[in-house]
């Protein structure tokens, strides 16, 4: 088995030569950790060796998914390796203790590669709020690759790495996926266990596979969903996940919110949309239109919500046990200076954002009215799912917009989580597919696009069937995303 | 004119829960040991760590709820209760805040308004000679004790006085204590107790400003910091004044209150429902089995011992408030049936308890005295076969030697004098012996009648029966 071969398959191919003694874990091994010295877009914030590759992973080679190696966010803690979540405060750190999520990566027999980089602490659509500087666009270097997971989602986009493991707050998983041209997956609520985490907004949270197929991400959610004593919040899926094989959409309904989706996004990104329709129906899928009355009212609440949350998750960095302590003169300062040099603008900003809505005098009028615009839109994806199965838009307005583009106006920036956002609010599960290219507003190289498809809570092995049937019919390209191809 | 005005004072009681472990994480509970060896990821508070709910506390809670006669939410949550400070890893608490697991109840005269889980702090040591964070050189965090859990318990309004505190705290410690949810050991912080205190004209239905006096650690200290507040109040506002509402501390060792904090350094604590964990649901059957794991209670077992028993009100409380007491006692009466339970309780409360004082200060536990041979004693007394005072000097060889009471009182002869023949001829003799007291008696001077019976006790040297005795003088002087 020659190495070119090995980094163009994709992760189930990889794990079924393994299985069938036509390469062994540790040549597949060999042929990564050579790979990812490629790596130009700043998307490892570590890389491993061979030791640290494979410290704690089971050497078992029969299971499903075993001698594939991964990138993981920088989000999730391990033992003994640099954990920042891309920040300054946490400079230095290595956790005691390892994710579960990634310990049972490791326990099915998966090497890490490295650390993805990722917008500082999740908090981000472009991975341009990096203490560690900004990924870039594998399609595109002038262009952003999407956050938060954007290392994630670059280094899978571009041949650096099988999969990746990421996270999705209000889209983070998502948008880089549909900007880099990869599948990502948002599972619902629950079914992934936090622990090991690093928290931004600890009711929307949650991990999910970035990977070059639909089949891949089944295969990864296959191996990391599951209830954990750890996490009292997580639940697991009931059934667990196998390999989808659906070729068709006979009898599927897809519904789109066309109150939410409206004209808001670049026309380069409906036409791909609309195609993508129309080959739904040429599988032998319905396609109506739904509301979802509240859901345009999602990035509002959620601006509330997730920045609230993360101001109690962050206050953790004091500079007292772990992380960067930038001042001893006493413990006023000490916060002051250690917070203040320690956290990047956007995180601050949310973190202000967050302390204010929670203050007392302003709780109801913000995160109460908020929490109340969540639920209204939870009873609206309930009304919608009694009508469909699915749920569809856009993945984002855009395509991968260019460095330092957006950064000026947040909200801007914010908007680009408007169809993400309202499946993160209501907790179900949600996938972004890569739908075609299109050229960007103003101009440039073509882009790719995604295309999401949400179901309802638990529903996940549907959505993977659907998706599948979907992505053979779309027959994507990914590999104008390949670094050094 | 001035108005004749009256305290009101209400408790907000932190009881530490003697689980295994700690609220959130597997950790295990500790006093006194090396600093931070007790310690993970959850309860130091490492990025992505997640806690998880000690399902012996919530037990725990819901006995407490059941003793307290509290009402159960059927659903409760937990809230985030954020604060900067070393001694909070996270910068915030997890409490329960709208919805406490336990809402309204009742001990004795006082209402409960609420019982609620959480977790405790760290503990903070400020190295530099104020011992306070101000003005040290530098501060150390012990986190053992961080993530503890606690179960606080407010009361409503209902006491008046720093005696009616004492007293009613000491019930309800016993109450916890008798559960054997908490070691209840104020010294060592296991229960902590704050009062809010204020003052306002007898009559009057309204709350007047209150003042907090934080974390004292011994009811009688409570006791006198409450007094002291009450005094300092009433003179506040019979010269016109008006009372601010701040935190206060009470220096046991002065007599002195100081401010700590004013309203307006009060904290926003920016309360959030807890994301990290799902509400608190407990199953019929779990609050059924609280309440069928509840002991007879202090409270019960003293109304028990004073109406049933007869035992006078203070033994009862004393005997009830000390479980290990009050099981001794019941050893003692079960001895025998003819026991009298109301002198078997003086007894126990009385010269025992003294004797056990009186020699190195001995505890229940170490003594050598069994409830069956303080048994024996006391009916050998109740059938008249010893007197009292024959009695206590057995006693006094009981608690040194452990020995059994009718050995002893064989071995030295301590036979209570039975033959009314014998004794009415000491008492004779002794009418003879001391003609002096002998005529005041005669003269209406009945006071002067201890000094014969001293002399015939003197004679049978304490065998006698004291109440025989006196009848017999008195027969003899023709009263």
């Amino acid at each position: 088995m020659a190495s070119p071969e090995l980094l163009t398959a994709s992760a189930a191919e990889t794990a079924a030569l393994i299985r069938d003694g036509q390469v062994s874990p540790s040549e597949v091994l060999d042929t990564w950790l050579e790979r990812i010295g490629a790596d130009d877009l700043n998307g490892y914030l570590w890389k491993a060796d061979r030791d640290a590759a494979v410290a704690g992973v089971a050497t078992e080679t029969k299971g499903p998914v075993s001698g594939v190696p991964v990138a993981i966010k920088d989000i999730f803690c391990t033992a003994g390796v640099p954990t920042t979540a891309a920040s300054k405060i946490l400079e230095g750190y290595r956790p005691p203790y390892t994710a579960t999520s990634v310990t049972r990566l490791a326990d099915a027999g998966m090497p890490m590669l490295g650390k993805t980089n990722m917008d500082e602490f999740a908090m981000g659509s472009s991975n341009e709020n990096s203490a560690y500087g900004p990924v870039l666009n594998p399609w595109d270097r002038s262009r952003v690759p999407g956050g938060s997971s954007g290392g994630s989602a670059a280094v899978v986009a571009g041949g650096l790495a099988p999969w990746a493991l990421g996270t999705d707050t209000g889209g983070s998983i998502r948008q880089p996926a549909a900007l880099c041209g990869i599948v990502g997956l948002k599972p619902t609520y629950g079914s992934i266990s936090r622990y090991g985490m690093i928290a931004f907004a600890s009711s929307l949270d949650q991990c999910g596979p970035l990977t070059q197929d639909v089949t891949d991400a089944a295969l990864l959610l296959s191996q990391l969903e599951g209830r954990d004593e750890m996490d009292s919040t997580s639940t697991g899926i009931e059934g667990g996940i196998k390999l989808p094989t659906a070729t068709d959409l006979t009898g599927k309904r897809f519904g789109i919110p066309t109150d939410l989706i409206g004209d808001g996004m670049d026309p380069g990104v409906k036409a791909v949309f609309d195609e993508t329709v129309q080959r739904i129906e040429g599988l032998g899928g319905t396609v109506v239109e739904i509301e979802l009355p509240h859901a345009s009212h999602g990035i509002s609440a959620y601006y509330v919500l997730a920045p609230a949350e993360a101001s109690t998750n962050l206050s953790r960095y004091d500079g007292v046990r772990y992380g960067i302590r930038e001042s001893d003169a006493d413990l006023t300062s000490m916060y002051e200076v250690t917070r203040g040099d320690g956290f990047g603008t956007e995180v601050k900003r949310r973190i202000m954002l967050g302390t204010y809505a929670l203050s007392s005098g302003y709780y109801d009028a913000y995160y109460g009215r908020a929490q109340r615009v969540r639920t209204m839109i939870v009873r609206d994806f309930d009304a919608a799912f009694s009508d469909v199965d699915f749920v569809i838009t856009p993945t984002a307005p855009t395509v991968a917009f260019g460095l330092g583009e957006k950064t000026v106006d947040p909200l801007t920036m914010y908007l680009n989580d408007l169809f993400t956002v309202p499946m993160s609010l209501a907790g179900i599960p949600a996938i972004s597919i890569p739908a075609g290219m299109a050229e960007p507003e103003g101009g440039g190289s073509l882009m790719p696009v995604g295309f999401q498809i949400a179901a309802p809570a638990f529903r996940e092995q549907k959505l993977l069937e659907a998706s599948l049937a979907l992505e053979t019919a779309i027959g994507f390209d990914r590999s104008g995303g390949r670094v050094g191809s | 004119m001035s108005q004749e005005m009256e305290a009101v004072i209400g408790l907000e009681i932190h009881v530490q829960l003697s689980t295994e472990t700690k609220m959130f994480c597997g950790c295990e509970l500790s006093f006194g040991d090396e600093p931070n060896i007790h310690t993970c990821p959850v309860c130091l508070a490492h990025p992505g760590s997640l806690p998880v709910p000690n399902r012996k506390a919530i037990e725990y809670a819901l006995q407490i709820a059941a003793a307290l006669e509290c009402e159960v939410a059927p659903r409760s949550i937990f809230h985030r209760k954020n604060y900067f400070y070393p001694d909070s890893p996270k910068a915030y608490q997890i409490s329960q805040f709208d919805i406490p697991i336990a809402g309204a109840g009742r001990l004795g005269e006082v209402r409960i308004h609420r019982a609620h889980l959480e977790e405790d702090a760290a503990k903070m040591i400020h190295v530099g000679e104020s011992g306070r964070i101000q003005g040290s050189d530098s501060s150390l965090v012990d986190f053992n004790r961080g993530g503890t859990p606690l179960v606080e318990i407010v009361t409503e309004p209902d006491l008046r006085s720093g005696s009616q505190v004492r007293e009613w705290g000491q019930l309800l410690r016993a109450t916890i204590k008798q559960l054997g949810v908490s070691n209840v050991n104020m010294e060592e912080g296991s229960l902590r107790c704050d009062a809010n205190v204020s003052v306002r004209p007898v009559g009057s239905t309204e709350l007047g400003t209150k003042t907090e006096m934080k974390n004292m650690n011994s009811f009688r200290f409570i006791e006198r910091g409450i007094e002291a507040e009450i005094t300092r109040q009433k003179e506040l506002i019979a010269a016109g004044g008006k009372v601010v509402q701040e935190t206060l501390h009470f220096d046991p060792s002065t007599g002195e209150l100081h401010s700590l904090r004013s309203k307006e350094e009060a904290h926003d604590y920016r309360y959030l429902p807890e994301p990290d964990l799902v509400a608190i649901v407990p199953t019929e059957q779990m609050i059924a089995d609280a309440v069928a794991s509840l002991p007879e209670l202090p409270a019960a077992r003293a109304a028990r011992y004073r109406d049933e028993l007869g035992v006078h009100d203070s033994a009862a409380l004393l005997l009830s408030f000390e479980t290990e007491w009050a099981d001794f006692f019941e050893g003692v009466i079960s001895h025998d049936s003819s026991i009298e339970p109301r002198a078997a309780a003086n007894w126990v409360t009385g010269e025992f308890a003294a004797e056990l004082r009186k020699q190195d200060d001995q505890t229940l536990a170490d003594s050598k005295v069994t409830p069956a041979a303080l048994g024996a004693l006391v009916a050998l007394v109740g059938s008249k076969r010893v007197s009292h005072g024959s009695a206590k000097s057995v006693l006094e060889v009981m608690v040194a030697e452990g020995a059994d009471p009718l050995a002893v009182v064989e071995e030295r002869g301590l036979e209570q004098i039975s033959d009314s023949g014998e004794l009415e001829s000491i008492v004779k003799v002794a009418i003879e012996n001391n003609p002096k007291p002998a005529e005041q008696v005669r003269s209406g001077n009945e006071k002067a009648i201890g000094a014969l019976v001293g002399a015939v006790m003197k004679e049978t040297k304490g065998r006698a029966d004291g109440g025989e005795v006196t009848r017999l003088l008195r027969q003899e002087l023709g009263l």
